[in-house]
């Protein structure tokens, strides 16, 4: 009987394991939105996390006019996305920088890039008494990053910004300790135009920041938090972040001169400025693009999906999700604090998912219906 | 063991053996994985991967020693910190409080090791880190500040923090272990103190020097837990690859770069530099757990030969 | 000096009680029912945990399941078999697992499970756990066997029982409680983790019932809240973070309670 004893232990174990998970509320059977409906379509994406609010509502809004397919996104970073989809962990990957050549010929067959939104990168900084805008050049920036510029009243910021009052004190520049999209368009930006930067840091997802200068910080709220708690601190976040927070946002001079703020509007016309110059494949990038009010820190947010499906069915859904996502998904796009993508370049990314096949046979006979 | 050896002896014991061997298996495998897996960077930079202090995944130049230096230096501050308040506890529970308090007092210190760490990283950024920028930073500064350790700005964010948070998190695993290794020493020894006419402050003097290999066991122990500590340090040590002497400034350890970087990785020979520290922190971690183990079984032993005599 | 002593314990609760009234005080507010049940929803839109405390509570069973039969298993060689170098072995290597960074268990089950399976899945964030787990479980049940008198077995062996018939039936249930204390904190530990999960378990945004699949966790869903941009993602990463310690503490004073031991 000691044995029934024995097993009686463990049993009480679990059910105390499970009462304990049950107090707290968990229900044992689904909700209307979750119950893991027979024969529905699962579709799984992971990467870039500046997108991930938008995913969220597209794939939210989806299900809702397509119940049969459920797709569920997760943030891991642009460079987790694209190791996800060369390793074939998930459906679909995402990334805001495009892949490198290096890493596209990794993949065993044709990987696709189909920009889904724009957004910008902006400057947040944290100083008191300071109401208006901060206004600063790429060579600023640059020379705050490398460790040149290091007080905030140095005569090269002043020269941008007479009215504000800049006190006398150590700048602290913060950046992203982890591989990071985000990362890679500011490094985008300052490179094309600072040659010193392009040398000493470079432009990638992980550069070679100047040791001894500022902090690294893993991820966007890991930049954000520190700036919103240090004085006399700056740093780049995605734009959702500043805005969510109110955090204060520099205006950033593009090529055309002019010092512009990282609107919608300005970051439409940052893709607008370029989508002539698009390449077959849209890997692209919009930093200093031409135009009178182009943000020169924009960016297009990419899913990553094999041109050849293997399975038909999960392809098919896929392919008919992201047109869905270019059409009616866009406009969600604005109440997150995101551009949606221009209109010829909507016509490109429409040929590209018609391109989009399974054995051969091409999936998306009857778009748009 | 008793002769009846049946069958179904031989069976238990085979099953129970097999269970065992689970474990020197998963570590075996997990050793034979990590070195295959960074086998690229030991061909490339060999010893040197250890010492270089450069950082540069971007043109694939990789040394470890900031990542060794961070991991190492807060881990020492943690110890600092920790095992004195770890040893106040500890004798306050076993040679100076009554029962009654003490049960209910040495539960709640344990409880500290019961916070996640992701928990004690989020209240290291909105609390620990802003008290440390706000007064304790300043404080060591107008005193201490002629040290090249204090010097430098005040962010709130770095080596220290990176400490202060993991000296936290140690302090309940310390005074366990201490609590358990005075518990071991013999009343009898107390006693006669005692009755030699030593003060109750000189008899603990005592229990303490007869504890002591003990004592650095736990010590130890707290420094392999300090050096594997992971989600919480990422999150308030500031997590830039440099070698400074000041504890204000940011630095890095080799289980929070795993965490920022390890899923975002995909270039080969990043991939391989980043499990090799990994393998180089398992390995720490084994020879402290082995020291660990032969200093507190030293006590152990002792205390077990005097019961007999 | 009785003073400074009590002031080192002193000291250690007043930082226990700061650090639990802060996740009090900031997670208190966004809990309600259907932030217990509910998945979670675009930003804006409400949403909730539900997923991931049913994903919590699938892997650490499974975790359970894998890790408590080995563990306990080990720790019974260990008391009873386990005076030879296999043993001492067996012994060294625990403690050694113990203290090793979670992550680097994440990184091996990534290695071992998720790339060849293709897919992240609730059984690589299960398996992860249950690696962490195993080691606990055989070190505390080695300790509470061996606090078994010997006067038990050796009555029972001079009765003329089998070796597995002692240890099963007289000696095991002598030490159940201690066995199942070190059990319950071995869960409390396991459910605290997030290093081990993010490669592994992936997360969710549906209630998901199978292990073949990405399965959402508390702890993991705690970090997608806490990083975030939007201050009501915040909150609900507080309140999250509110429902993981209580049932952590919960589970820890329960066992303090069941066995009334210096645990």
């Amino acid at each position: 009987m000691n044995k029934i004893r024995n097993i009686s232990v463990l049993a009480a174990i679990v059910a105390f394991v499970m009462i304990g998970f049950a107090c707290s509320g968990a229900p044992l059977s689904g909700t209307s939105d979750g119950g893991d409906g027979s024969g529905a379509m699962r579709l799984q994406g992971s990467g870039a996390s500046f997108p991930k609010p938008i995913y969220e509502k597209w794939v939210n809004e989806y299900q809702k006019v397509h119940p049969d397919v459920r797709i569920d996104y997760q943030s891991t970073g642009s460079g987790a996305g694209q190791k996800a989809i060369l390793s074939r962990t998930v459906d679909f990957g995402a990334s805001d920088d495009p892949m490198k050549d290096e890493d596209l010929a990794k993949a065993d067959s044709e990987l696709m890039h189909i920009p889904t939104v724009l957004g910008a990168v902006v400057m947040t900084y944290n100083l008191d008494g300071v109401d208006k805008p901060l206004r600063l050049t790429a060579e600023n920036i640059a020379g705050i990053y490398l460790g040149e510029i290091k007080k905030w009243n140095d005569p090269k910021l002043t020269a941008d910004n007479p009215d504000a009052n800049l006190p006398d004190e150590d700048i602290f520049p913060v950046y992203r300790a982890d591989s990071s999209g985000t990362t890679a368009v500011f490094t985008d930006f300052l490179a094309a135009r600072v040659p010193a930067f392009k040398d000493k840091v470079g432009a990638s997802k992980q550069p070679n920041w100047v040791e001894g200068v500022g902090s690294g910080q893993p991820r966007n709220d890991g930049v954000m938090g520190l700036v919103k708690q240090t004085p006399f601190s700056i740093g780049y976040v995605e734009i959702a972040f500043a805005k969510a927070n109110n955090l204060p946002t520099a205006l950033i001079k593009n090529p055309a001169g002019n010092f512009v703020e990282a609107t919608i509007e300005n970051v439409s016309a940052a893709a607008a400025g370029s989508a002539a110059k698009m390449p077959a494949d849209l890997r692209i990038s919009i930093t200093n693009a031409d135009g009178e009010n182009s943000y020169p820190i924009s960016s297009y947010t990419y899913i990553l999906v094999y041109k050849d499906q293997k399975d038909a069915r999960k392809g098919k859904a896929l392919a008919e999700f992201l047109w869905w996502a270019v059409h009616d998904g866009s406009q969600f796009a604005k109440d997150l604090h995101y551009a949606p993508l221009p209109q010829e370049v909507v016509g490109k990314v429409e040929e590209k998912l018609k391109s989009i096949t399974s054995g051969g046979n091409s999936l998306l006979e009857n778009p748009g219906k | 063991m008793a002769k009846t050896g049946t069958f179904a002896d031989s069976l238990f014991k085979g099953i129970l053996t097999v269970f065992a061997g689970t474990i020197i298996l998963v570590v075996i495998a997990m050793i034979v994985m990590m070195f295959w897996n960074s086998l690229p960077t030991i061909k490339e930079f060999g010893l040197g991967f250890l010492i270089g202090s450069d950082w540069q995944p971007a043109s694939d130049v990789y040394g470890a020693l900031p990542f060794i230096y961070g991991t190492i230096v807060s881990s020492v501050i943690a110890l600092i910190l920790a095992v004195p308040v770890s040893l106040g506890i500890a004798i306050f529970l076993v040679e100076q409080a009554p029962r009654s308090i003490a049960s209910p007092i040495a539960f709640m210190v344990e409880l500290l090791a019961a916070i996640p760490s992701v928990v004690y990283g989020l209240w290291g950024i909105f609390v620990l880190a802003p008290f440390i920028r706000n007064y304790l930073g300043p404080f060591l500064q107008d005193y201490l500040g002629w040290l090249p350790l204090f010097q430098g700005r005040l962010t709130g964010i770095g080596m220290l923090t990176g400490g202060v948070i993991m000296a936290i998190m140690v302090t309940p695993i310390i005074t366990a272990v201490v609590r358990d290794v005075l518990e071991v020493v013999p009343t009898s020894q107390r006693d006669a103190a005692l009755a030699l006419g030593a003060t109750k402050w000189e008899t603990t003097l005592i229990v303490l020097e007869n504890a002591s290999s003990g004592i650095a066991g736990a010590v130890v122990l707290g420094l392999g837990r300090a050096l594997g500590e992971t989600m919480a340090v990422t999150m308030v040590i500031g997590n830039a690859p440099q070698i400074s002497a000041s504890l204000f400034e940011p630095a890095y350890t080799i289980a929070s770069v795993l965490a920022a970087n390890f899923a975002e990785a995909t270039d080969r020979l990043y991939l391989s530099a980043l499990i090799e520290m990994g393998l180089v922190l398992f390995l720490v971690t084994f020879v402290v757990n082995a020291a660990a183990k032969v200093l507190v079984m030293g006590v152990a032993k002792g205390t077990n030969a005097a019961r007999q005599a | 000096m009785t003073m400074l002593t009590a002031l080192c314990a002193i000291f250690a609760i007043t930082i226990l009680v700061i650090i639990l009234a802060y996740i009090a005080v900031r997670g208190v507010s966004a809990i309600n029912i259907e932030f217990l049940i509910d998945t979670p929803k675009p930003v804006g839109e409400g949403g909730g945990i539900g997923n991931a405390i049913l994903g919590s509570a699938l892997m650490t069973l499974l975790a359970t399941a894998i890790g408590l039969p080995i563990g306990i298993g080990a720790g019974v060689y260990l008391a009873e078999f386990g005076d030879n170098w296999f043993g001492n072995t067996v012994r060294f290597l625990s403690d050694t697992l113990i203290g090793v960074p979670s992550i680097i268990v994440g990184i091996f089950v990534y290695t071992i499970v998720v790339l060849p399976m293709s897919r992240q899945s609730g059984f690589a964030g299960a398996l992860s756990l249950a690696i962490i787990m195993i080691p606990i479980v055989a070190r505390t049940t080695e300790e509470m066997i061996r606090l078994v008198p010997k006067s038990m077995r050796e009555g029972a062996l001079a009765l003329g029982a089998p070796q597995w018939r002692v240890t099963w039936n007289i000696v095991m249930p002598a030490a159940a409680s201690g066995i199942a204390t070190g059990a319950m904190l071995s869960i409390a530990r396991i459910s605290g983790e997030t290093a081990p999960l993010l490669f592994t378990a992936l997360n969710s945004r549906f209630y998901n019932y199978f292990f073949d699949q990405p399965m959402a966790s508390l702890t993991v869903q705690i970090y997608n809240y806490a990083t975030g941009p939007f201050e009501i993602e915040h909150q609900m990463a507080w309140a999250a973070t509110l429902i993981l310690v209580g049932l952590i503490l919960f589970i820890n004073i329960v066992v303090r309670f069941l066995t009334k031991k210096k645990y």
